[in-house]
Formats: C-alpha cells, structure tokens, sequence
C-alpha cells in the first residue's frame, strides 16, 4: 500500500453528448482511496450518464479517466469490474426470475463452481454483516434484499471503487442507517466510494467530498460536513428553491373518501394482497400512505382508482355513496380522479400525442367526446389550459408524450386530473424522478386543489414528501396500513419502525441465513 | 464513413408513409436482381408483375376484384393489428365465412328473393365471426395465444371444407366431383359494370372499409383499440376492457373476412369448390402493414397486392416465371417494409468518427 | 396386436415426431434468449427443399443436411438482422419469413416435384437396423438420435453451463443483462441463428427420410405445431420431448387409422386432429396457472442498447 497513487480515480474533461442535449460537458474531479465522495445533483443533472461511463457502459466523446495514475478506457463493465470498480444500481441490476445465487453467478466475470461461490457470498456476507440466502427467487425478495444482492455481487469482486446510484431512496430509514454502516466500513479498508444522491442530509452524514452537478457540469465541489443543506441546494438548483405555500388556514371539511375493510387476494406471484385497510380523508385534508416499495402500494392505488374493483362497494365510499364496485370510467364521473406511479405506459401513452393522453382521462368529465366520436377541438383546447396552467414545455399539443422530460409530463399528467377539478384526488410518487422546480410546481397544485375542498392520497416511498406535504400519515406494510399519524407528532423512528414492519428485518431472510451457514 | 443511427425525438410522418413506397421500389429492384440472378429474366418479370396489370385497361377489372377481399380482410386485420391482437387465421375465418354463406345458398336452392342474397351476406359475416370468436374465447378465457389458435383452426376450417365437398355438399348431379351445385341468379352476386366480371362485391367491400376508416379515426372506439395495443395498463386507466376489445377486435376481422369469403364464393366462383382458399387471409396480413394499419393506405396496398397477383399470372404465361414468383415479390415488400420501418423512429447519422453510439 | 404392427407403430410414432421435436428445440434456445421466431415453417421449408435438392443432385445426404442448415441459418439470420439490429416487430418479421420461405422453396423445389432421393436411413449394420424387433432401437436415420442427443445437450446447457445461464438471463431481462456488460445482441443472435439450423434439419427430415421426395408446403404447418409445444413445455426440454412424442402419436393414428381402413371418423376428421389437439392442449396448459409464467420475460420485446 506504499507507492498507491494520490487518487484512486481522476475524470478530466469528460463529456457525453446525446441528441439534443449535452449530458455531460467538462466534468472533472478527483477521488482518493478510502474516501467516500458524492456526487451530487438534480434528475437530469447527468449523475448517471457519468457514472455509466466510469462503469463502462457507455464511452465518453471527450476527456479521459484517469485509474490509479494512468488513463484507462473503459470498453465495458467487466473491463471495469477488472480493474476494481464494483457498481449498485438505482434501478436494479437484476434477474427476477432466478435465484439469488446465479444472479450473483452472472456478476462475476470468471467460471467458480456453485460451492465456491457459496463460500465466498458466505464469507462476504460474515465480514458486513449482511443476510441473504443465496437459494431463494429474487422476485420473492423485498426491495432492501434484492439491493442487498447487488452490494455482495460487488463486494464478491474486492472492488477498490464502489458507485452507489441513489441508493436509500427504496430503503427504510433503518436500512439507510445499515447501509451507512457497511459503506464506511468498507472505506476503512481503503476502498474509494462514490455515491449518488439528491439527499442533502444523507450526504452531510456520509461523505467528505461533494462535486455538485447541473445541467451536466460540475458547478461546485466541497465538504458537505462544513455546509448547510441551503447552501448545498442552492448550487444544485442553480438559485432559490421555488417557495411553495401550504395555506395557513388548514381547516377540514366532512369526509370525502373513506375505505372501510378494504380485503383483497394478492395476483399471481408477484402481487400483494391488501388486508383490511381502513383510513378516510375529509375535504381538504392531504393523506400520505408511506411505506418500502412493493409492500401493496401498487395494489391500493389500482383498487382506489378502480382498475381492479372490490367485492363490497362499501368498502370504498365517495361523499357516502359506495364506489367499490364499480370501474375506474364510473368511479371519474363520480369525483375520482387518479395519478398512478408509472408515467411510461400507465398514466400516459408514450407513443401518443398530449391531446390523446388527454382524451385518454379527461374524455367524458371534460366533454371530449360525445355519442362515441371524438371532439379533437374540445381535446386540443383542454389539452392546451393544462399545458399553459401548469407550465408544460412542450411543442404544442401535438407534440408526443415520449418527447417530453419526465418533469414535464409529470406535470401534464397531474394538471390533466388537476384540472379535471376531482373530488378526491389519489397520487401515487407526484415527484418521482422529477426535478426540483417541477416538484415545487407539482406540490403548489396540490396544495391549492386542497384548499379549494378537495381530498388528497398521497402515496409515496419518499419519507421526507410526505412529511412536507400531508397532513396526516398512515405507513402500509405488507399490505396492512398502520393507524393513522398526525404529521409532526409522529417521529421518523416510529414510521420507519412501521415501514419495516415489527419484526425490523424480516425474520425469514435471518432463517434462511442460517441454512446457508449449515451448509 | 459510418452511418449510425440516431433516435428521433417524434417518430416521422413522412417516413411513416414514405417507407411503404421505398418498400415497394426496392421490392421491385432486388426482385429483378434476384430473378436475374437464378436466371430468369429479372427486369421483364418486374415489368409483368408490376407494371403490365396497371397500364392493360383489360386487366382492371381482375384487379378490382383481388383487391376487393384482400382490402377488406386487412381492413378487418387492422382493428386487431392495432390493439395488439394478431389473429392470423384470416384464411380460416374466411373459408368458414364462404362456407357459411354456402350453406345458406344451398338450403334455399330453385327458390326466388330479394333476402336470399343478403341472407347469405349476413350468414358468411356470422359464420367468419363465431370462427374468431373460438380464439378470442381461449384468448380472453384461458390465455391462449391467438397466433397459434387462429392459426390452427385454418387448418382445420380447410380440411371441413374438403369434408363438405366430398360428403353432403357435393353436387349430385357434379359426376362425383367434389364440389356444391352452382349458385342461381338470385344467390350471385349481380354485376355492376355489364360485360365485366366486376360486381357488387367490390363497392360493398370499399364503402365498408371507409366506415371502418371514421370509426378507427374518429371514435372512442378506434381511439380504445389503439390504447389497447399500444399500452395496456393505460388502457385500464383510461377506463377500457382489454377483453372486451379482445373480443371487439376478433369479431370484427372474423366478420370481415367471412364477407370476403361469402363475397368470393357469390362472386368469381358462383360455387364451392375445394381451390377455394387461395391465401387471401395470409395476403392480407401483407396488406395490413403496407397501408399501416390506415384503412387509406389499405385500399392502396390492396390494389399493389392485387396487382402483384394478376401479374404474377401474366408473367407466369408471358414468361414463364413459377408461380410462386408472386408470393415472393409479396414477402419480399413485407421484409423491406419492416427493414425501413426504424427510419419512422430513427434517423440516418453519417459520420466520419468512430464513437460508440451507447447512450441510456 | 402383434409385435410387427406394433413396432411399425412405435416406429412411425417416432418418425412423426423427430422433425417438430428438432424444431421446437431450437425454438426454445431462441424463445429463452427473449426471440419469439414465427417463421420456423419458413425455415423448415427452405431447409426441406435445399436438403432434398442437394441430396438428389449429389448423393450426399450428410453435405445435404448441412447446406440445409446453413440455408435456413441464413434465413433467420434474416429474421434476426430484421428483429435485432434493425428492432422490428417479431411476429410480423416470422410471419414474413413464413410466407417468404413457402414462396422461396416453392419457387427452387419446382423442378424437383415429383422427383425421390435415396432415404437417408440408418447408420446401424443391416443385422440390427432391419432386425424385426430391434429395429425399433435401431432402425432410425441418424437425424432422429441426433434430436434426442440434442434435447439432452440444450437441457444440460441451460441448466448447468454458463453460457446457459447467460442465456436465460438475457431472455429475463436484457436491460439488467446489458447493464452488467453482456452483449444482449450477441447472444440473441446466436440463439435465433441455432433456431434456424435446427429448423433446418428438421425440413430435411421431411424430405430426405419421411417423404422422401419434394412437394409444395412439405411441412403442412407442423412448424407451427413445434411453437405450440415449446409453449406447452413450459420452456422445459423434458417436456418439449414429452410434448413431441404425444404429438407423433397423435399425428400416427391418422396415418394408421387411414390404412387400416377405419372409417367411422371421416378422414378429414383425422388429418384436422393434430390441429385441434394444439389447440385442446395450449387450453389445457393454462388451466394449470404455471404455463404463461414460465415465459421468459422478455419475449417478443426488442432491445435497443442506444434506446
């Protein structure tokens, strides 16, 4: 360890161009061995593009990766895996429908048998602290589990360098505190960290060094223990942050939606079922639903929105009348309007122009149709008011939903229900993936519509949201949604407590470790 | 020099209606290169196939009546294709739909009527749509891949044909032949130009296909099915059934090509006979994408392929070219179509650096 | 029954079933990398009519096998330079191939109609091939051993090899594969290119040992049998093989019944059964619940890396 270079890796002048817009342009900075260094930036900032590149993925236009002293070009990922760069995905890296096991198998760049392997995910998995059994399917995993195989696929390989692509925005405050653990033991070995995150708090927790990214350059680095969270936001969004207002009268109305019992059986494999869920939201009131990914968020959303419907029509009730058994058209003429998760596919076809992904919603609250044909005035007028409402950059209403930036056709697909004027209105992720303007307008809307009487669920994996925005809170876990919280009565322990269930780590991942010990 | 290929922001429309026509040009060209090259005469058989049928005044009317089926049963294809519904069992579907209008025909043979003819009309509609309502059933019900049930009961609908002709259909005065009595009067279809073989078929078929045109461009309907095949889960949102657009799609390419199977048997054969099924269900499917799915631009392939057809037999006699000549040029258009189909998506980069075109 | 009418069974049985068994093979390779190729008959058909071509021509039925395969190699290298470089829609582009390859070997078998070749018979000595009992071990052309020796090998590699696994985990997600530094394209055209050697030699078969002789659309739409059994196996080869031989018989009691003069069923009755047994059996499979799910994940999705 004597004559190690000052830096693990050095990136020069790196630049990346795709059509229409320069992800990366002149990107320099430095990482030494053991550091844990951040990279810090907004959605669309170029934070991934960056790191795809130091992983091999993609090829810089311009500049050089320096390695250890000497430049290097990284052809792909196992030339990058080779040299000592092990990555964690955002969107994982994973292969659902085996096991833990050959999808550790399939990270390592060189043939070892099933028993070899065994013993070194065992060994891995003893040094940090971390359980897995290797035999189970990953789809059977919850989200913490399946990031969990990532780190011991890429800490299998000894990695000198380990990117970490936001990596707690799936995990439970518990989790993320795990996590922070195994990171910094790991950089007491000496091996370099980068992390990606736009959480300001985590990285003044975490890391020694900042390089803050926007609109693809580097416009900023420091030490995030010696800055606050402003001056550090401010960089990263280029100004102040846009105030939104929350109203200071936050009176509620009578009840809007109540679910009462809400009972339904998990589909096929993947699905979790809900098990009576019971919560109401009074007219102006804004309620969060918390909770880890893949704990029945999905499967409220579709059974509020009434993409599936209940058996019971109690057991969804709108201004008292019951709404469980009946679609999601029947349930929009009745006051319901929906936003789920998914942009890509889901709340807006792709391939379609704005105005069709208007028709596609808005078609009979907004008179877009009549007798069975298609008014396409009326839609492009529609169409138009919530492009200039909300502030939509886009060509024109022809334009594609495809070709917008998923900051803007959020927005259009929130303003497209917003101004549907609904009466309870259910948003799944608002902001997911969104920057911070976007954001700022998406929360202004909510804000107003719930002022104007209406009733908002607002279902989020992001703790820090839903404590901005709701009012009240409920976590669901394993498709069970606890009682009900006042927002600012409530701690985050005991929400993330809820988030993680009682047991804390599943219990089952611990026994299946020890099965993996016996052998 | 490289030539890369770089994703465009919208996909294009000119190229969405100019690449059918590179298509059919550089159908024309390697075909005359390839037939050349197996040693036939290349240019001349692109001239039979392509050009003589167009320029012969003559040779119109057999056009009119190819294309007629063939632009209804893609028209039928269509409502499917777009929502993501790929029954292929169009040939079955039209020979049950023939059969059905037969049936029809015979039972009412030696008598006289107005309502014979729609009867049989009506029968052959029917008859095309309950076929697909078979794989729409094991789709919707059991999830049975529509392909291959489809697919499977055209071999089956042909061999009911056979079993009809050889058994209870046969005409008993046809000295064993295996096929039915000749329709009457009242059960052919009447001719519209005198002295032609054109008849009412071919108007009916294109006054249905311009209905279909409003309802696929301007309804809820058209607009369902395309939400339905181009993004399901949106459909769901949206407040549609997939199943029942399923179902909505089937019946429609089933009830459509069972009328170009009545149409054709009330038509140019006047009878049923065992040739019957000539491949028009599977020519269709070439029909439907070279007029991108657009009931427009399926009355225009309609009228390419029908005349890739009757040239394919004036080469045959002219040239001597093998029959199967056709059915190459045919795929040959479909390939090339689908080869171009990136530059609706993509557009031509030339460049002169190496780079790596990876992005995310 | 006796024992000659009983081996001549087994033995046609066997017959009628190594050709889609051989197909449906290669399918699977090329269904598990995340391909869907509708064009096996086309690929069939043209390895049918080169095989038989060359064979009559030469004399040899080996060279004959093998520009078969190379002929349909090159068809659906077609298919996959359409579907994979050029991202196309797969069931379009099959389909294509399809009505492509039914017009291309029609068009080169035109002057083979009506023409035989020698059947390519088995390999084994007289005293065993033509032994009244152990024929029916014995008695096969060598494309037949060839189809069991392959189901072994692609069960072995897909679930014991590397390059198995990076096979299934392509087909499972090629965004997650690519992303660990797989080649999603290299290996899908890999697969689609053994898809169509396999297709190849499963065209010859008719040709060259069932027939053997040349005629229009030879393969009377058994490539389409052999996609429905990949679906029924649940993309397993033990059962593809099961699949194959429940098939084989299915197809033999028409052939059977028709020369023992059964006529309770009209014939037509009997030729239309292997279809509609396809369709009985692919309903059957989905009562079950397990068979949609066993598809890998990515069929029929096109994978663009610059996406």
């Amino acid at each position: 360890m004597n004559n190690q270079p000052d830096n693990r890796v050095e990136l020069r002048g790196i630049t990346k161009a795709f059509p229409g817009v320069l992800a990366n342009d002149d990107v320099s900075f430095k990482i030494a061995p053991g550091e844990i260094h951040a990279l810090l930036g907004e959605n669309g900032a170029g934070k991934s593009t960056l790191v795809k590149m130091i992983y091999g993925i993609m090829q810089p236009d311009a500049g050089e990766i320096i390695w250890e002293g000497s430049p290097v070009i990284v052809t792909n990922p196992k030339a990058a895996r080779k040299m000592g760069v092990g990555m964690v995905f955002q969107h994982f890296s994973l292969f659902e429908a085996m096991t833990v096991l050959e999808n550790i198998a399939l990270g390592m760049d060189s043939s070892i048998s099933q028993s070899e392997l065994e013993g070194k995910i065992r060994d891995v998995m003893h040094k940090y602290g971390l359980k897995l059994d290797p035999h189970r399917i990953v789809s059977t995993l919850s989200v913490g589990e399946r990031q969990r195989i990532e780190i011991v696929r890429a800490l299998l390989l000894d990695p000198k360098l380990l990117i970490m692509d936001e990596p707690t925005s799936v995990l439970t405050p518990q989790e993320v505190n795990q996590l922070f653990g195994t990171l910094r033991q790991l950089s007491s070995t000496g091996c370099s960290i980068l992390y990606i995150s736009h959480k300001l708090h985590e990285i003044k927790e975490l890391c020694e060094q900042a390089t803050i990214l926007r609109g693809g350059r580097v416009v900023g680095d420091c030490d995030p223990r010696k800055e606050t969270s402003t001056s550090m936001a401010e960089m990263m969004i280029g100004g102040n942050l846009k105030q939104v207002s929350k109203g200071d009268d936050r009176s509620f109305g009578p009840v809007k939606i109540a679910v009462d019992g809400l009972t339904q059986a998990g589909d096929g494999n993947f699905g979790m079922a809900l098990d009576n869920i019971s919560f109401s939201v009074r007219s102006g009131e804004i309620f969060g639903i918390a909770g880890v990914a893949g704990n029945g968020q999905n499967e409220l959303m579709l059974a509020l929105s009434g993409e599936t419907q209940s058996n019971s029509g109690n057991a969804i009730r709108l201004d008292d009348r019951p709404v469980g058994e009946i679609g999601c058209l029947q349930r929009r003429s009745e006051g319901l309007c929906a936003v789920p998760e998914e942009r890509n596919g889901h709340a807006a076809v792709l391939e379609f122009s704005l105005t069709e992904n208007s028709i596609l919603t808005a078609r009979d609250r907004m008179g877009l149709s009549k007798n069975g044909l298609i008014s396409n005035s009326n839609a492009v007028s529609y169409t138009d008011q919530v492009i200039s409402t909300f502030g939509v950059k886009a060509t024109g209403a022809e334009s594609t939903a495809g070709s917008l930036s998923g900051g803007n056709l959020q927005k259009f697909i929130v303003g497209r229900e917003i101004m549907q004027n609904p009466e309870v209105l259910v948003v799944s992720q608002p902001t997911w993936g969104v920057d911070a303007g976007a954001a700022a307008t998406i929360h202004q809307a909510l804000f107003d519509l719930a002022n104007n009487g209406s009733a908002i669920i607002v279902i989020s994996q992001d703790l820090d949201e839903l404590l901005a925005i709701c009012d009240n809170i409920a976590v669901i876990n394993e498709g069970m949604l606890s009682k009900t919280l006042k927002v600012g009565e409530a701690s985050i322990d005991e929400i993330g407590l809820l988030m993680g269930g009682v047991h804390g780590d599943p219990f089952a991942t611990a026994e299946m470790t020890e099965a993996v010990h016996a052998h | 020099m490289l030539i890369e290929l770089e994703r465009r922001k919208q996909p294009s429309r000119t190229m969405l209606y100019l690449t059918p026509v590179i298509a059919v040009l550089s159908t024309m060209f390697a075909g005359a290169v390839i037939f050349t090259l197996i040693g036939h005469d290349g240019i001349g058989a692109v001239r039979e196939i392509f050009i003589t049928p167009l320029i012969d005044p003559y040779k119109w009317q057999d056009l009119g009546i190819k294309a007629a089926p063939l632009i209804l049963i893609a028209c039928g294809l269509a409502f499917g294709f777009r929502a993501n519904v790929w029954n292929i069992g169009a040939e079955g579907q039209y020979v049950i739909g023939g059969l059905a209008g037969t049936g029809i025909a015979l039972a009412t043979w030696g008598m006289e009527g107005w309502w014979i003819l729609p009867l049989m009309c009506l029968a052959g509609m029917v008859g095309g749509a309950l076929y697909a309502a078979i794989p729409a059933f094991l789709k919707t019900r059991l999830q049975v891949n529509e392909i291959l049930s489809s697919l499977m009961l055209t071999y089956v609908s042909i061999q009911l044909l056979y079993y009809l002709m050889r058994g209870p259909w046969k005409d008993p005065d046809g000295f064993n032949f295996p096929q039915t009595r000749l329709f009457t009067d009242s059960q052919i279809l009447p001719e519209i130009i005198p002295g032609t073989i054109v008849h009412l078929g071919v108007p009916l078929a294109l006054i249905i296909v311009l209905i279909a045109w409003i309802v696929l461009d301007k309804s809820v309907f058209g607009f369902q099915i395309r939400v339905v095949g181009a993004a399901p889960a949106a459909a769901r949102y949206g407040g549609f059934s997939a199943k029942k657009t399923i179902w909505a799609a089937m019946l429609i390419g089933g009830g459509f090509a069972g009328l170009a199977g009545i149409f054709e048997a009330a038509g140019p054969f006047g009878q049923m006979v065992p040739q019957f099924p000539t491949g028009y269900g599977f020519t269709a499917i070439i029909v439907a994408f070279l007029g991108r799915l657009h009931p427009i631009g399926i009355i225009l392939a309609g009228i390419i392929l029908a005349v890739s057809y009757v040239g394919g037999e004036i080469a045959q006699t002219s040239l001597g070219l093998p029959n199967a000549a056709a059915g190459i040029f045919q795929a040959m258009m479909l390939f090339f179509l689908l080869a171009t189909d990136i530059l609706v998506r993509y557009r031509l980069k030339f460049s002169s650096t190496v780079t790596s075109g990876d992005a995310s | 029954m006796n024992d000659t009418i009983l081996i001549s069974i087994l033995m046609t049985i066997v017959g009628a079933s190594t050709p889609i068994l051989l197909a449906a093979i290669g399918e699977l390779i090329v269904e598990k990398s995340g391909v869907l190729n509708l064009g096996i008959e086309g690929m069939m058909l043209i390895g049918a009519v080169t095989g038989f071509a060359v064979a009559t021509t030469t004399g040899q039925p080996v060279l004959a096998i093998l520009v078969a395969m190379l002929a349909a190699m090159a068809a659906s290298f077609l298919f996959g330079y359409l579907t994979l470089t050029l991202t196309a829609n797969q069931v379009a582009t099959g389909l294509a191939l399809t009505i492509f390859g039914i017009g291309l070997s029609s068009l080169m078998g035109e002057s083979y109609v009506g023409k035989t070749t020698e059947v390519f018979g088995s390999w084994f000595p007289s005293g065993l091939a033509e032994h009244p009992q152990l024929r029916v071990i014995f008695g096969y052309s060598p494309i037949v051993y060839f189809s069991l020796i392959m189901t072994v090998a692609v069960s072995y590699f897909l679930r014991k090899t590397r390059a198995g696994l990076i096979l299934r985990a392509v087909g499972e997600s090629d965004i997650s594969a690519h992303s660990i530094g797989y080649s999603v394209i290299g290996v899908r055209y890999a697969a689609v290119l053994f898809g169509g050697a396999m297709a190849g030699i499963a065209g010859c078969y008719y040709s060259l040992v069932l027939t053997p002789l040349w005629s229009e659309e030879l393969t009377a739409g058994r490539g389409w049998i052999a996609l429905a059994l990949v679906v029924f196996s649940a993309w397993r080869p033990g059962r593809l093989l099961l699949g194959a031989y429940l098939f084989g018989a299915v197809m033999t009691l028409e052939l059977h019944a028709k020369a023992a003069g059964f006529s309770y069923v009209a014939p037509e009755m009997l030729a239309a059964m292997p279809y509609l047994a396809t369709i009985a059996v692919l309903a059957l499979i989905s009562l079950k619940k397990s068979g949609a799910s066993a598809a890998p994940a990515c069929l029929t999705k096109p994978f663009k890396p610059n996406a």
